[in-house]
């Protein structure tokens, strides 16, 4: 959509109405340094601080060599900068036996993150789908069951599922994990997606029944399709929750080479061995916040245009 | 051979009875109406025929084939919808052809069908809009539309015209009345609108708790209503009700002694005992016609309503509300006494008991 301030000065009609409007005209007056602005800004200023500087003193800690952070002036810009530590978290940095680094946990992460994601958001929309269209007996009973899921805590659970997992002979892999990701992401995704759903019209629905389209002709053509929003939303929640995981993770898989990144991470920060490289940690730190704050950066603005679309349509 | 027959069909949402034993039979090419207070069945009953709901008893049959428990696009059905529920992400086109497509039909053949619907419909230029970008009248052609396309024996209708206005619906209703004669196919019509139920429909059934009271042609719903709930909710304003004693073909209300021998009797009652009589208020006549009625009395005129067309008297009569429907010139005011008489051949009679009529 276009901004309507500049429409409006490109378009000759509208000058010409701005002409006839008679008095004085123009931009409200603002008065810059009133005490409830001062306030306002001053109060911004520092809650924007209290979350940037820590993010500023890991990025320039990043960047030095260890004989200037020795030194201890943590808010100091680096007088030299150095793409090493980076280098060395990526590709470098010893968990037990293994040197090569954060990049092995990126991938397990990557490998866990994909399957996750795909499969909850699949299972969890064509939960909701049926739960909000195809209602059945019991289908309210089976969706209250299914929400008190989301309430119960995850520890108590821990324990009973390794021993699933074992019987079943997927304790320790990583396709274990991405199961055990998909169960408890179940609950509060159908929730999302049946609540969503339920907004559509029911008339829509029964068109389509009339027009001969079946349970998956439904939910791929009409449904999918008008709900492009919750689908991001959905995405947007599993991937930083997977991604961000360290108790499944570390629970879960039980030889080093595959854990996920944050485990990963967690070794790498804590390791007793030697001097504390704190330039690597900081390295390694951002590297491991870098994939959510991509998809949340990308897909937000999608988000925000989905809305938009959304609202548009009758 | 009948194009839609229903027989004892019951219908429960958990305990709660919407349908109970109801039967129907609709004439090939014929367009019903489904008249009826809000709630009381009539989308319910629509969305049985259509196959929408699962009936809990009873049995459907459309064009001779038992379709009780065959799926909706497998009966011949079109629906239009009061929202229209066009899907919103399709073009005009899409919204047309989604039926055809999913019955996998050439891509020639839709395209024969999609134009000529548009055609009939006058909707080619909108073909690659969105329904977005229409107004009213033209999503819910679209909606008419895509039944049109499939090439349906029977078109079912849930109140298509409620969300227009005024102006648009009575177009659309004429549009609709010449659709059905050109067409042909059986249409099920339901509506809240009287206007829409006299002009359109070949037989009108009015429901009432899931029942139908009377299922026949608009004129004689109009003129001879089965029972006094009928006849108060056929016709705007409503029918005028005064309650009395039937004896010796005199009906006695108040002082008023109204002779009967003039009515035409259904024959179906006893006449004789407590009853209401039930006269519309364009059957109160006036001036040299209240002489010739079989019943005469004088009025004082206590509300005036002009209308344009006609105008509308409020007065009193033995101790009841009483309306009566003069011509738009008429120059009576507010304080007059007139003289009006009582069409007895245009009445109704009902039993005070049972309400059916006499
Ligand atoms: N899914 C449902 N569950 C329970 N009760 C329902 C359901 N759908 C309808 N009803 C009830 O069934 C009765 C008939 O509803 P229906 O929609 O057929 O009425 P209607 O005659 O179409 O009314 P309106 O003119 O307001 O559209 C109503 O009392 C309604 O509350
Ligand atoms: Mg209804």
């Amino acid at each position: 959509m276009a901004d309507p301030g500049i429409l409006g000065s490109t378009l000759p009609a509208a000058d010409a109405v701005r002409e006839r409007l008679s008095g004085p005209h123009g931009p409200r007056p603002k008065r810059a340094l009133s005490g409830t602005n001062i306030m306002l800004y001053g109060t911004l200023l520092i809650v924007a601080m209290y979350y940037l500087l820590p993010l500023y003193v890991m990025l320039v800690t990043s960047v030095k060599g260890m004989p200037e952070i020795r030194l201890g002036n943590v808010f100091s810009p680096p007088m030299e900068i150095t793409f090493q530590p980076w280098v060395k978290a990526w590709a470098e940095a010893c968990t037990g036996i293994n040197c090569d680094g954060l990049s092995r946990g990126f991938w397990n992460s990557v490998r866990i993150l994909i399957p996750s994601v795909i499969l909850s958001i699949a299972i969890a929309s064509v939960n909701g789908y049926a739960l909000s269209m195809w209602k059945f007996r019991g289908s309210e009973l089976f969706f209250t069951i299914l929400i008190l899921g989301a309430f119960i805590p995850y520890q108590v659970m821990l324990y009973p599922i390794v021993i699933m997992l074992r019987e079943a002979g997927l304790y320790g892999s990583l396709t274990g994990l991405v199961l055990v990701h998909v169960v408890f992401g179940m609950p509060i995704n159908t929730l999302l997606f049946r609540n969503y759903f339920a907004a559509i019209p029911s008339e829509l629905f029964k068109a389509a029944r009339v027009d001969g389209a079946g349970f998956w002709g439904i939910y791929f053509r009409i449904v999918m399709p008008m709900s492009l929003p919750i689908f991001v939303v959905a995405l947007i929640i599993q991937v930083t929750g997977i991604w961000n995981d360290f108790l499944f993770g570390v629970t879960y898989i039980s030889s080093p080479e595959r854990y996920p990144m944050t485990v990963q991470l967690n070794n790498i920060v804590n390791s007793v061995q030697g001097v504390k490289e704190y330039n690597v940690n900081m390295a390694a730190t951002l590297l491991t916040g870098l994939v959510p704050l991509v998809i949340y950066f990308a897909s937000g603005r999608l988000f925000v245009r989905g809305i938009a679309a959304g609202a548009v349509k009758g | 051979m009948h194009s839609v027959e229903i027989r004892n069909l019951d219908l429960s949402f958990g305990g709660l009875g919407v349908l109970k034993n109801l039967n129907l039979d609709i004439r090939e090419g014929e367009f019903l109406v489904l008249l009826g207070s809000s709630g009381c069945g009539k989308s319910t009953l629509l969305n049985c025929i259509a196959g929408l709901l699962e009936v809990t008893n009873g049995q459907i049959f459309i064009n001779g084939r038992n379709v009780t428990w065959a799926e909706p696009s497998e009966r011949g059905i079109g629906m239009v919808f009061q929202s229209y529920a066009l899907y919103p992400q399709m073009t005009v086109e899409g919204n047309l052809s989604f039926g055809l497509r999913n019955a996998r039909m050439p891509k020639a053949e839709i395209e024969k069908r999609v134009t000529r619907a548009a055609e009939i419909l006058q909707i080619e230029p909108l073909l690659k809009r969105k329904p977005a970008a229409l107004s009213g009248g033209q999503r819910q052609r679209v909606a008419i539309g895509r039944a049109l396309v499939r090439d349906v024996d029977v078109f079912l209708f849930d109140e298509p015209l409620s969300n227009l206005d005024a102006k648009l619906r009575a177009d659309l209703r004429v549009e609709l009345k010449q659709l059905h004669s050109r067409l042909g196919n059986t249409m099920i019509y339901v509506t809240h609108d009287q206007i829409e139920a006299m002009t359109l429909a070949d037989r009108i059934a009015i429901m009432r708790g899931g029942v139908i009271e009377q299922l026949t042609s608009p004129d004689e719903i109009y003129n001879r209503p089965v029972n006094k709930y009928v006849a108060d909710f056929v016709g705007s304003p409503s029918m005028n009700f005064m309650e009395g004693v039937i004896d010796g073909g005199i009906f006695r209300v108040g002082e008023a002694r109204i002779p009967l021998d003039r009515y035409r009797a259904s024959g179906r009652g006893d006449m004789s005992g407590p009853a209401w009589i039930g006269v519309r208020p364009e059957h109160v006549v006036t001036g040299d016609a209240a002489e010739g009625a079989a019943y005469a009395a004088e009025v004082p005129v206590e509300l005036v309503e002009p209308m344009g067309s006609d105008t509308l008297v409020w007065t009193t009569f033995e101790g009841s509300r009483f309306r009566l429907r003069m011509d738009g010139q008429s120059q009576v005011r507010k304080g007059d006494r007139m003289r009006i008489g009582l069409a007895l051949e245009q009445s109704s009679l009902f039993d005070s008991a049972s309400e059916v009529r006499l």
